[in-house]
């Protein structure tokens, strides 16, 4: 009777946790089944999205005769000298070199421009505000390819055709409807108090904006800083139509493209990967430093 | 005060608006001029000729075939990107092992290094990834990083000369599109994600749905709006293949034209054939017509009630 009592006790302890551990083991290993198939998946789109890049790292250290018969060896010596004749011979230092001093330019221009712009809008009424804005946001809508041929003409009419300056101004116009759309939004959402306090104080409305609302806004100054740094270092299109002049100002963009049709008949792969990967590593470190926040900004952007 | 507000005002736009005007809105109404005249641009006589280029336009076949192609490309290309976008954000949100709460819902350790390698492509320059890849479909059975893996593997067989074939050309050109993109929208559709309160997943998950049902009962009509928003900015960088053509394709949107677009198309026509400055600039107008459907019947379709969480 008691020992009855006493096993009946104890498979109604028992029994819980038997259950318990059953379920237990069956979450376990649906999830653990879940964890290895979806770690399958993102682990063969890391090494395919990977792999090509360190490609480009393995076969800059080789010489052509290997990057043509083996693209998959590793390198057995490093031939640094690739490198060099890259950034030397094939101009990939100069046309560096020029697309910093562009895009350096452009940016500056179209986040003070922008921003500029985006205040006026986002803070004063006056007569035309809401035409002028959605007039901004109107040019995200449509591709710079489709304007190609007057842009092309009115930028030969203004002498700014093959120049830097010319680049500059039209790498500043085509980043304005972002760039106005994003701090308008992102200037209405700071607090109007201080502003107002610094104008009753007898502050200008200029002095008011770029001692007290930029400094304020500098999380969005710097989202929206690292998508347009970004765009204008990629830009292609542009620079190949209104930079065609003297091949040493080409862009780096340019220059690559141009580097990888000559290496194909020069037979020197070996600087056409070190070309790439110059033009690749500064990115990807300065990604690697920010990318939490060049990931906040991008999709900000992309959302808003 | 007043007087002091509008000189600020005029001041603080003029430059902005000034830029803007000549180099955006007064090329683009240009460009609808331009397109009804039959400008060579080399002399300065440019003749009005009406709707002569739109008729030359809609009797070229090749203007048809780079259509379509931008068609496929506008159709393909973001479906893919955002399909495997939410895929993997969802695999990495919600697809990880329990951790304590009784119907956990967490995400795979080590995410955030996936977010970061998804992401590169994002950052690297459109040539760079078109040369990268160029050299990657190397039709050379032993110099191409594709063609060596697969003789490596024992699939010799289906070695292939990918871009030079005029029946693969157009896909191998949409592949790297999306390779380029699918993290950006990994990114977007994971920080949506994240703002989703786990109650709800777990809500569901202790009524019984299975990770499938969550997906598409919860996941994808709560980030409807994002996707919708992914959706146009993606067909709008598809309609622009230029660059991706332009690069990898073999001579300029061959084999046979079998990958030729629009922009790359005018921009041939421009810059490369004569000018033919007028008859690109129609090419223009058309794509813009082509971007305009394009959004409307999205934002049409994407229009629902919004969900507010």
């Amino acid at each position: 009777m008691t020992t009855n009592a006493v096993s009946v006790e104890k498979q109604k302890s028992a029994a819980p946790t038997a259950k318990n551990r059953t379920k237990r083991n069956w979450r376990r290993s649906e999830g653990g089944v879940l964890n290895v198939f979806s770690h399958g998946f993102l682990l063969v789109w890391a090494l395919m999205v990977g792999v090509p890049m360190l490609w480009v790292l393995w076969s800059s250290l080789k010489t052509s005769g290997d990057i043509v018969g083996s693209p998959w060896s590793l390198p057995t010596h490093l031939h640094f000298d690739n490198w060099t004749r890259a950034w030397n011979k094939a101009n990939i230092g100069q046309y560096f070199i020029n697309t910093a001093i562009v895009v350096g330019c452009s940016t500056t221009g179209t986040m003070i421009l922008g921003s500029m712009a985006a205040y006026v809008l986002a803070r004063f009424e006056f007569f035309g505000n809401r035409f002028i804005y959605y007039l901004f946001v109107a040019g995200m809508a449509f591709p710079v390819v489709m304007v190609l041929v007057p842009l092309f003409f009115v930028t030969k009419n203004l002498g700014l055709l093959n120049t830097f300056p010319g680049l500059i101004l039209v790498y500043i116009a085509y980043s304005l409807p972002f760039t106005v759309f994003f701090m308008t939004s992102f200037f209405r959402t700071l607090p109007t108090s201080i502003a107002e306090a610094a104008l009753v104080d007898g502050a200008s409305h200029s002095r008011t904006f770029f001692q007290i609302m930029l400094p304020m806004s500098k999380p969005g100054l710097i989202s929206i800083g690292v998508f347009n740094i970004l765009g204008q270092w990629n830009q292609y299109l542009l620079p190949i139509v209104l930079n065609q002049g003297d091949s040493k100002n080409y862009l780096l963009t340019q220059g690559l493209a141009d580097l990888a049709t000559q290496q194909g008949y020069a037979g020197d792969w070996a600087a056409l990967f070190a070309g790439l990967a110059i033009a690749m590593l500064p990115v990807l470190a300065v990604y690697i430093v920010f990318q939490k926040q060049i990931q906040a900004g991008l999709t900000a952007g992309a959302i808003k | 005060m007043r007087h002091g507000k509008y000189r600020f005002i005029i001041g603080f736009l003029a430059i902005p608006l000034a830029l803007y005007g000549v180099l955006v809105i007064s090329p683009f109404v240009q460009d609808f001029q331009i397109s009804m005249t039959d400008w060579s641009g080399i002399s300065s006589d440019k003749k009005f000729i009406g709707l002569d280029n739109y008729q030359k336009l809609i009797h070229n076949d090749l203007f048809w075939k780079s259509l379509s192609h931008n068609i496929i490309m506008l159709l393909v290309v973001p479906l893919v990107t955002l399909s495997l976008g939410l895929f993997f954000a969802f695999m990495l949100n919600v697809g990880g092992r329990r951790r304590g709460s009784a119907a956990g819902v967490s995400g795979v350790r080590g995410s955030s290094i996936y977010k970061v390698v998804f992401f590169f492509p994002q950052v690297l320059s459109v040539t760079i990834i078109a040369v990268l890849w160029q050299q990657i479909y190397n039709p050379d059975n032993k110099e191409g990083l594709l063609n060596a893996l697969l003789g490596n593997v024992g699939l010799g067989a289906l070695q292939h000369a990918w871009l030079g074939d005029k029946s693969t050309a157009l896909a191998c050109i949409m592949v790297v599109m999306i390779w380029a993109n699918v993290g950006f929208y990994v990114v977007l559709f994971s920080a949506g994600m994240a703002s989703i309160p786990t109650e709800i997943y777990e809500a569901a998950r202790l009524d019984g749905a299975e990770r499938g049902t969550t997906f598409f009962r919860i996941t994808l009509p709560l980030l409807r709006d994002t996707v919708a928003t992914g959706w146009v900015y993606m067909g709008i960088m598809a309609m622009d293949g230029f660059a991706f053509v332009q690069l990898m394709s073999v001579n300029n949107g061959g084999p046979d034209e079998s990958t030729d677009v629009l922009p790359l198309l005018l921009y041939k026509t421009a810059f490369r054939d004569n000018s033919q400055f007028g008859y690109a600039a129609s090419m223009g107008v058309a794509m813009l017509i082509v971007t305009l459907i394009f959004a409307i019947l999205s934002m049409r379709l994407s229009r629902r009630d919004r969900i507010e969480f």
